[in-house]
């Protein structure tokens, strides 16, 4: 019996068409943007100015709070424009473009592929070196790891969690990268075990990956403390609350921290990354995307350098496929319909998915029939026909009194809805509005 | 029988009076004036004099000691001037507003470059994206507004895809400004005819003209020509100040992007001078 989490959770097609896909290098870019907030917490500073020469790898805009995150240039060449430019939602924000000149690194950065897995840095030390390369969690959410790996003094973490679940259908990067670097992973799996002072790890991976499970399994045998643990295919399984439950089978209560059960959740690309940071002192400068859809030419996992425009990956993957109708950028669930195919890819972006006019329409929407689906469906054990409905007639207190905020925006609720009611669209503007409502009685 | 009939005879009893010593000895003074203002007013419950309700309103006109800043926006300088004998107060006669939308995109105006499917709430689309044109300010049309307003006052319209507001209907009790997730709506006063700037975009002169072609570009023009000093320009876009503009009329033909509306009242319908035919979306 394969273990998973106890409460709701769908299993929609897996599409995961890349799935063999080895990893592919994208051509390096000829201009690339660098949105300043491309992570959760306050935008980055801007360091250089117009008409600056850049490496790849120099620091062009630092962490401008405490959760905030550095960020690197990613190419090598002139800093073209500091302004305002839309980003993939058309929401226009501060970037800094580059314009690419040949491909030159910053002599510190170690560009041999060898193997090192001596960790010689201190605890200090390595989260330092995270919060200088601009590390950040790279399954979507985008929360500075620096930040997440250290927690409030009154925590203690017993264990750390890589999550490999990859739940969302279609994306294969996480997959892909498995297959590519199990050893880097592990030894920033180490590195991540030795940052919070912890002597076991689990690194959960979903039973639709059978290979990677098998390899990382033969290769962790060379790392104490790790164990990979595999887990029933089941959305949304990489939530951090769900994936605890999964693994230690420990509830983390309703507006904890999910460290407060002693447990530390990263990404898998977060671990690969740590392991360019610390062994090779590399910024995170790329990151895998799974390109895949309905009529991609030439699907895949591409490492491609982040700043990269959107469309500018979509015609290294054959260009825009005749009937495509919607661009995601994520996975289906959770991610965002895209609107400006000129902004850059940001750190956050796990894969460009394209679907076409059957799969991207919305049904009609019909009133509610009380069958009871997205209640079963919910992870958190919420009622989200109610919780949209009282957003929708903005009674935000009775939406805290149902406990909104637990909410974690999965979407199995609107996925379920033989209705197709947008629920979540509603429960999500609820929920910012109920926090918003949270802050302000907290400053009073 | 006769037993039941007593024993529910003096449970009958000893409740009333136990009720009765309770009301008596809990029992709060209230102005009766309180109860005789709230009779006058209209009822609407809409909050549109910023209290909760029409009763929460008449306790703050009675312990207020002038009038200067309270009026129902439903029943206006009439019943204004019905309470103020009912408290020794003066009634202040104040001029009567009206909502307007600060946006003239029209499809025709701003071309839609993504089609938006999904929950039909201005809310929903302005958390999720720009919408359905470039400009990151404007309308998405979707009626918040429509839906806020308790009166039946606003439309929208099929053709333009923007807010309509019906003069004789709008009593500026400020609903749908409170529901507009971008803003756009603004209580003016009510004067024939009206003037002010249709667009909210503070982006760059560049940027906006990109998106919508009557956007104000923050030129600064009618700031400049303006006989009174009304206009003025903060992050890009022109303001007018209604209290100042003498409705010359001087901005509205100086303006390079046509951003600045006339809107008058003709045959009971709000008609905007610049108004064109344009293409459903």
């Amino acid at each position: 019996m394969l273990k998973t989490f106890r409460i709701g959770g769908i299993h929609p097609e897996e599409n995961k068409l890349t799935a063999q896909c080895p990893v592919t290098e994208a051509a390096i870019p000829r201009q690339v943007a660098l949105t300043l907030n491309q992570h959760i917490g306050a935008p980055a500073n801007c360091i250089v100015k117009k008409g600056d020469t850049v490496k790849v790898g120099t620091l062009v805009a630092e962490a401008g709070g405490f959760v905030s995150a550095n960020i690197h240039s990613p190419v090598s060449g002139i800093v073209s424009k500091i302004d305002k430019t839309a980003n993939a939602f058309g929401i226009y924000t501060q970037t800094i473009v580059i314009d690419t000149d040949g491909d030159e690194w910053e002599e510190s950065i170690d560009r041999s592929t060898e193997l090192n897995d001596k960790i010689a840095l201190s605890t200090d030390e390595i989260i330092q070196r995270i919060a200088q390369c601009g590390i950040v969690g790279l399954g979507g959410a985008t929360f500075p790891t620096h930040v997440k790996l250290t927690p409030p003094k009154e925590f203690t973490p017993t264990v750390l969690i890589i999550n490999a679940t990859e739940c969302e259908p279609y994306l294969t990067d996480d997959h892909a990268l498995m297959l590519e670097s199990p050893e880097q992973i592990l030894i920033g799996c180490r590195i991540l075990m030795k940052a919070i002072g912890v002597e076991q790890a689990y690194i959960g991976i979903e039973n639709n990956k059978k290979d990677a499970i098998a390899l990382l399994a033969e290769k962790a045998s060379k790392y104490p403390g790790i164990e990979i643990v595999a887990l029933r295919t089941r959305y949304p399984q990489g939530g951090e609350k769900q994936l605890i439950d999964a693994i230690l089978h420990k509830q983390v209560a309703n507006g904890a921290l999910p460290v407060s059960t002693g447990a530390i959740v990263q990404n898998v690309g977060t671990a690969f990354a740590v392991y360019e940071a610390v062994q090779k002192n590399k910024p995170l400068i790329d990151r895998i995307v799974t390109v895949t859809g309905d009529g991609v030419t030439r699907p895949g996992n591409y490492r491609v350098r982040l700043g990269m425009p959107i469309g500018e990956l979509i015609e290294i993957a054959g260009g825009l496929p005749a009937e495509v109708s919607k661009i995601i950028l994520g996975g289906p669930m959770m991610g965002k319909a895209v609107s400006n195919l000129e902004a850059p890819i940001p750190k956050g972006c796990s894969g460009i998915l394209m679907l076409n006019e059957r799969h991207a329409h919305r049904g009609p929407i019909s009133p509610c029939i009380r069958c009871g689906q997205c209640v079963s469906v919910c992870p958190m054990g919420l009622e989200p026909y109610l919780l949209a409905k009282l957003s929708e007639n903005h009674l935000f207190e009775k939406a805290e009194k149902e406990s909104i905020t637990a909410c974690l925006e999965c979407g199995c609720c609107a996925y379920s809805c033989p209705s197709n009611r947008p629920i979540l669209d509603y429960i999500r503007i609820g929920k910012s509005a109920v926090n918003q409502i949270i802050r302000s009685r907290k400053q009073s | 029988m006769v037993t039941a009939i007593i024993i529910l005879s003096i449970i009958g009893l000893v409740s009333a009076s136990l009720l009765y010593i309770i009301s008596r000895k809990f029992h709060v003074e209230e102005d009766p004036r309180i109860d005789e203002i709230e009779s006058i007013l209209p009822g609407a419950n809409c909050g549109g004099c910023g209290y909760a309700g029409c009763r929460n309103f008449a306790e703050q006109c009675v312990n207020a000691t002038s009038l200067d800043n309270l009026l129902c926006p439903v029943g206006g300088n009439e019943v204004m001037k019905k309470i103020a004998p009912i408290l020794g107060l003066k009634a202040v006669e104040q001029a009567p507003r009206i909502a307007v939308v600060k946006c003239n995109g029209s499809c025709e105006n701003r071309p839609a470059t993504s089609h938006y499917e999904g929950a039909h709430s201005c809310a929903v689309v302005a958390a999720l994206y720009t919408g359905e044109s470039n400009c990151n300010y404007g309308c998405l049309g979707e009626g918040d507004c429509a839906a806020a307003c308790e009166f039946g006052g606003i439309t929208i319209d099929p053709v333009t895809r923007l807010p309509h507001i019906d003069p004789n209907i709008c009593i500026a009790c400020g609903s749908c400004v409170k529901a507009c997730p971008r803003n756009l709506i603004e209580l003016r006063r009510k004067q024939e005819p009206r003037i002010y700037v249709a667009c909210n975009n503070k982006d760059k002169g560049a940027i906006a003209r990109k998106a919508c072609a009557v956007a104000c570009i923050g030129c600064g023009k009618c700031a400049k020509n303006c006989p009174n000093g009304a206009i003025s320009l903060t992050d890009n876009l022109a303001y007018i100040n209604d209290s100042l503009c003498l409705l010359c009329k001087e901005c509205v033909d100086g303006c390079p992007t046509h951003a600045i509306q006339i809107d008058k009242t003709t045959d009971g319908h709000s008609v905007l001078t610049k108004e064109k035919e344009s293409a459903l979306c």
